[in-house]
């Protein structure tokens, strides 16, 4: 095929793959947006204190298996510590509110991170050689691949979760009706407790991945900048619409960043996705997926 | 809202569908012996053939309403028999799929709604619609938000002009709060106020602009019955003073006995009976398809003390 | 869009007027007669440009409901253009500068207001957002904004009012409160109108207010700009008076961050929440510095500062938004009722 041709098709397919992992977080901010309606900008947070946790685990010398283990906890800790302290009292709070005290708790578990683990970067090796695959004239990251398996697998766990385990099946009671829900004896704050665990170990497999790529330091908690574009395109209570719309702003900000940016200027991946989910937005302001709320009066 | 009175479904066919069969129509001709109300020239508000539907759920069918002016018109029905669907539509919050609403002079397929304040329209709201972060006061004046003149920079540097219309809105606001009777609470924000005087807040700021349209839905739901017969004096005293066209939304029968010139009644979506309050009540399409009726005071009472509880 | 936390609606000046006049004489005459330059230029100053920030942000986040991610890219839009009419226009004198500077960030906030009349909540959120990033952006790749100077960065002229130079800490300090406190006259008088009374329609209940006749597009759009002026004048301050040296990286994400925390705390939909808001942001860092150096020593150093003050702050908005919605402007309001009841 012709180089340009390649050219072409390389770039999408690292747009594709880094959508892959664009989507992996934002599938963490669906997960507890879908059941208690709370968009939890502290998602990046998360994703960087995991990160952190567990390159500073395993530089002290712990296994990889026992460091892994060691952060699940914690970021169970953490789950359900912002669950209870945070998320309960604001209950019957609009929105908003919740949005803003999660804002808050980003910037507690951020600030509290760095100052038990230090500020200073760290690499995180997965022992992924990062060497590329030549697919037919076409160069692949093996690392990228590797990241979208990962994600590919996490989302088929999670839809295995969701249908055949109790669990599951009340996670989507709660998210379809909580107050049927209710009703029918499921203990809505056991539930969210599970969430919010759920989302920390969401967080923990996007903040390994990302943190390989990036290396571990402060800006990994600003992933989430990158998730929100995702989820307006794809709607916030969509898995199916994070992966769907993941790709797209993926590729479109990978395809833009070569063929647009050297004629505006570089770095427009900052804000490309976002202009392109506005855009999009303004046409179908319920997004990719998203449900029209009918507004009574 | 548990409806004052309680309607029991016993017609030989039970739960009679939307569309199938014909329901019987009473002819849209004005009643025998007429009424100025009808005469084309004063009637204010005109419902021609109009339909709506969300999705496949029809809400209502081909109704026709015809309000004059200072005529009471109270659409009466059980919930969910279009009541407030036509209201929103009227008002333009719902498009209509089929139908025309005249207002005044003005025809509309949709009603568009940012113009109704200035087609003379004003509503209260089921759910209460108030501004609850501002002042009694505040929410009044906010009804006059249409016949506001001055430009910003004018409000800003305080011109005379400005001036001069705030204090003509002001004294309106403190006419209309006076005659309501909110002059204790009228500094205090409208969302601390207990639930009846809400509603008369929210009677008021649709009051203030001098509607030639009241469209009032379910006004009084959830108040005692002394609430009410305030709520009536109100809603009467609006009719004398400025000749409105009042449409109402009302559950408890005993008021809209006492209080509207004439009634429709909807089920279901369509329109089957209208009339003066005796001749609905006496009519038998609305005997046939509510049987049951339960009279007077003491069961409104029993039941809106349940429902203010 | 679900309503916000907010203040009560404070009636009009009477009680507080006495307070006012004494609050300016205390400003105007008193302070910057016994005030060190250290006051001037670490406290007053700053403390003077975010409680500017924060009352614009306030205007559109507070009182009409929208919230708004992307102050800080307004206040950048104000800085430079500040920069830019100074640096191209050399006679234009300085209150020209500013106020021009703030109707450019005003043309700015119009654009970035139009998603508003089809977007509501987060998606509002999301995209003021895109102006943050976009602006973020400009500033560093389109040379022109800062006289193509490396990454941005652009220094501020000496501040020169009616030949009188005003280039010392005091005299920027006494710029900083004239701006200020004129600019606060205006928005008090906004509120108060039936405009303001709008603003607060829209947020409260759209659907009422459209009906009711508030010309709900127009009136959000206005919003957008008056709050971006303000808060681009505010930046322009915080360039000219404040830090003399800006780049574009102090404007970003952080910083928009901090206006809306200011706003938070302070309490949003009042005035005075935002001058509460900024005295608490701007005197943190030096207490908890304090308290740091008292109770670890020379274990406390920048670095750890910072973080403390990143978890300081987090908790401190989720107490806020967990005890008191409407931040210190409800507390100082119940403490005032509760003084005046022992008094009386």
């Amino acid at each position: 095929m012709s180089p340009d041709l390649a050219f072409l098709i390389e770039v999408v397919v690292g747009g594709l793959l880094s959508g892959v992992m664009y989507a992996l977080v934002a599938i963490g901010f669906v997960l507890i947006y879908k059941t208690s309606g709370v968009l939890n900008f502290a998602q990046g947070a998360m994703v960087l204190f995991a990160a952190l946790t567990f390159v500073s685990l395993t530089e002290r010398g712990l296994p990889f298996p026992a460091a892994l283990a060691a952060t699940l906890a914690a970021m169970g800790v953490v789950g359900l510590a912002v669950e209870r302290t945070v998320l309960r009292p604001l209950v019957n709070q609009p929105p908003i509110t919740l949005f803003m005290a999660t804002l808050g708790v980003a910037y507690v578990i951020e600030g509290a991170a760095q100052l038990a683990w230090g500020t200073q970067v760290h690499g995180l090796d997965l022992g992924i050689d990062d060497t590329p695959i030549d697919l037919g004239g076409v160069l692949v990251s093996r690392f990228d691949l590797f990241a979208a398996a990962t994600a590919g697998l996490m989302v088929a766990l999670l839809s295995a979760f969701f249908r055949y385990t109790r669990t599951g099946l009340a996670f989507r009671a709660v998210a379809d009706d909580p107050l049927a829900a209710l009703n029918t004896g499921l203990r809505l704050p056991r539930i969210w407790s599970a969430v919010w665990i759920a989302a920390g170990i969401v967080a923990l497999v996007a903040g390994l991945l990302w943190g390989a790529r990036l290396g571990v330091q402060f800006s990994l908690s600003l992933v989430v900048l990158k998730a929100l574009p995702v989820l307006v395109l794809g709607g916030f209570d969509s898995i199916a619409g994070a992966i769907v719309a993941g790709l797209i702003v993926g590729a479109v900000e990978k395809v833009s960043e070569v063929y647009l940016g050297p004629v505006i200027g570089g770095g427009i991946e900052g804000w490309i996705a976002y202009v392109a989910a506005l855009g999009f937005l303004l046409v179908r302001p319920s997004g990719l997926f998203g449900l029209r709320a009918v507004e009574r009066v | 809202m548990q409806p004052a009175l309680r309607l029991v479904r016993t017609g030989r066919d039970g739960n009679r569908p939307l569309l199938s069969g014909p329901a019987p129509r009473p002819a849209a001709v004005p009643a025998p012996g007429g009424s100025p109300h009808r005469d084309r020239a004063g009637r204010v508000l005109s419902v021609e053939g109009l339909s709506l539907a969300f999705g496949g759920t029809v809400a209502f069918a081909e109704i026709d309403l015809a309000v004059g002016a200072g005529e009471i018109h109270a659409v009466i029905g059980p919930n969910g028999a279009g009541k407030s669907s036509l209201i929103n539509a009227i008002t333009g919050l719902y498009a209509p799929q089929a139908g025309r609403v005249r207002i005044g002079a003005e025809s509309f397929a949709r009603v568009p709604a940012g113009r109704l304040a200035a087609l003379g329209v004003a509503r209260t709201f089921q759910n209460l619609a108030l501004f609850t972060g501002l002042s009694v006061r505040d929410n009044v004046l906010a009804g006059l938000a249409a016949a506001r003149r001055a430009g910003l920079g004018a409000q800003i540097l305080g011109l005379p002009s400005a001036r001069r219309e705030a204090r003509a809105h002001r004294d309106a606001a403190e006419a209309v709060i006076g005659r309501l009777g909110l002059g204790a609470v009228a500094d205090r924000p409208a969302g601390s106020l207990p639930y009846g005087l809400q509603k008369r807040v929210e009677l008021g700021r649709a009051l203030v602009a001098r509607p030639r349209l009241l469209l009032l839905d379910e006004p009084m739901a959830g108040m005692t019955a002394t609430e009410k017969a305030e709520m009536t004096g109100f809603i009467r005293a609006a009719r004398e003073t400025s000749g409105a066209a009042i449409v109402l939304i009302e559950h408890d029968i005993g008021v809209v006995m006492r209080l509207s010139d004439r009634v429709t009644v909807l089920d279901h979506g369509r329109r089957i009976a209208t009339g003066t309050p005796a001749e609905v009540q006496a009519d038998p399409a609305v005997i046939a398809a509510y049987l049951g009726l339960a009279d007077g005071d003491a069961d409104a009472d029993a039941d809106t003390g349940a429902a203010a509880a | 869009m679900d309503a916000l936390p907010r203040a009560a609606p404070r009636p009009h000046l009477p009680a507080g007027a006495l307070g006012l006049g004494a609050l300016l004489v205390l400003a105007y005459g008193i302070v910057p007669l016994t005030g060190t330059s250290y006051l001037f230029e670490a406290l007053l100053t700053p403390f003077l440009a975010l409680a500017l920030a924060g009352l614009g942000l306030n205007l559109l986040t507070g009182y009409a409901g929208l919230l708004s991610l992307g102050s800080a890219a307004f206040m950048a839009v104000g800085a430079y253009a500040a920069f830019n009419l100074s640096l191209r226009l050399p006679g234009l004198p300085l209150p020209a500068s500013l106020l021009l500077a703030g109707f450019v960030a005003a043309l700015a906030g119009l654009a970035a207001g139009l998603p508003a009349l089809r977007l509501r909540g987060f998606y509002l959120a999301v995209s003021t957002l895109a102006v943050q990033f976009f602006v973020a952006w400009a500033l560093n790749r389109i040379g022109w904004i800062s006289d193509d100077s490396p990454s941005g960065v652009i220094t501020a002229p000496r501040l020169v009012v009616a030949g009188l130079s005003f280039d010392d800490p005091r005299g920027r300090y006494l710029v900083s409160l004239t701006v200020v406190t004129l600019l606060t006259l205006v928005a008090w008088r906004l509120v108060s109108s039936p405009t303001g009374r709008n603003l607060v329609a829209i947020r409260d209940n759209e659907t009422a207010a459209r009906l009711v006749g508030v010309k709900v597009a127009r009136t959000k759009l206005l919003a957008f700009a008056v709050s971006s002026f303000v808060i681009g004048i505010a930046g322009a301050l915080w360039a000219f008076a404040y830090l003399r040296t800006v780049e574009p990286a102090g404007f970003n994400l952080d910083r928009s961050f901090q206006i809306l925390f200011i706003v938070i705390i302070g309490g949003l939909g009042t005035l005075r929440g935002a001058f509460l808001g900024a005295g608490f942001i701007v005197v943190l860092p030096l207490l908890l510095a304090r308290l740091g150096a008292a109770l670890l020593g020379d274990g406390f150093d920048s670095g750890t500062l910072e973080m403390v003050q990143r978890i300081v702050l987090g908790a401190l908005i989720v107490a806020v938004l967990i005890r008191e919605p409407a931040g210190l402007a409800a507390l100082l309001d119940r403490a005032g009722r509760r003084l005046g009841r022992r008094a009386a």
